[in-house]
């Protein structure tokens, strides 16, 4: 999976440079944002601005991603959702837990 | 309004990889089939969804079975339905036990089905002598 890293200020982005994520790359989403919360990230932004398609797998990644933030008390936001997957999102009641932003932009405002 | 009538038999290797290129061909097939315009794009996505979903757990149950390393996929559409069924060669489970996701558990997995049952009209898991079937059937017109 091609994901950009970049400081900006206090915060880490991770910027998904695939339009798709699903279980054949969310292993890898998944253990690259681990690895990042390990190296000592203290507040992460995905943006997600590129996906057009997101599944239940890499839901979970990011799941697993907020979970493992939150125990090290770590900020953990998505940014730039489109559409299709806001809706996914809204399906599962997920978008009342992740902390979201129209845009990386606003996420680094906020 | 005609009828369009499609029968697709499509076999992709026990490989994750391909879940793109079957996300691909269910995206194609809303664009040819006789729906109204502005719905087009959400069938595209369903369909996308429900089968990226379905091919998804077809390849982890086929491969947890070390069974056949292809998965089975046929799509037609016939008055006005629209069939998709996928084949897997693994245990088999019990779709009827597959609960509804609780909203507040934040697990990682386990709303594969759930996606399926939201975008989809109906869905069915069967043992047939060609393996188990993931029947899903939703209404185009």
């Amino acid at each position: 999976m091609r994901i950009a890293k970049e400081i900006r200020d206090d915060r880490t982005v991770l910027s998904i440079q695939e339009d798709r994520i699903d279980a054949h790359n969310s292993g890898e989403l998944k253990n690259l944002v681990l690895k990042t919360l390990e190296g000592g990230a203290q507040n992460l932004v995905i943006d997600l601005a590129r996906v057009q398609f997101i599944d239940s797998s890499g839901l979970g990644a990011l799941l697993s991603g907020y979970k493992n933030a939150n125990l090290r008390s770590s900020g953990f936001a998505l940014a730039g959702l489109q559409p299709r997957v806001r809706s996914m999102f809204e399906l599962t009641r997920l978008h009342r837990v992740f902390d979201i932003y129209p845009s990386l932009q606003l996420a680094l405002s906020a | 309004m005609c009828e369009t009538a499609v029968n697709l038999d499509i076999v992709v290797p026990n490989e994750t990889r391909y879940l793109r290129f079957v996300g691909a061909i269910a995206e194609q097939l809303a664009k040819e089939l006789d729906v109204q315009e502005d719905k087009r794009d959400t069938l595209a996505f369903h369909l996308n969804l429900a089968l990226t979903e379905a091919v998804a757990n077809a390849i982890q149950y086929s491969a947890a079975a070390s069974a056949k390393d292809s998965v089975r996929i046929c799509l037609s559409v016939k008055d006005s339905y629209l069939s998709v069924r996928v084949f897997d060669h693994g245990g088999g489970f019990d779709l009827a036990a597959v609960p509804a996701p609780d909203f507040d558990e934040l697990g990682e997995r386990g709303r594969g089905i759930f996606f399926i049952r939201s975008v989809m009209d109906s869905v069915q898991y069967s043992k047939t002598d060609s393996g188990n079937v993931l029947e899903m059937r939703k209404k185009i017109a």
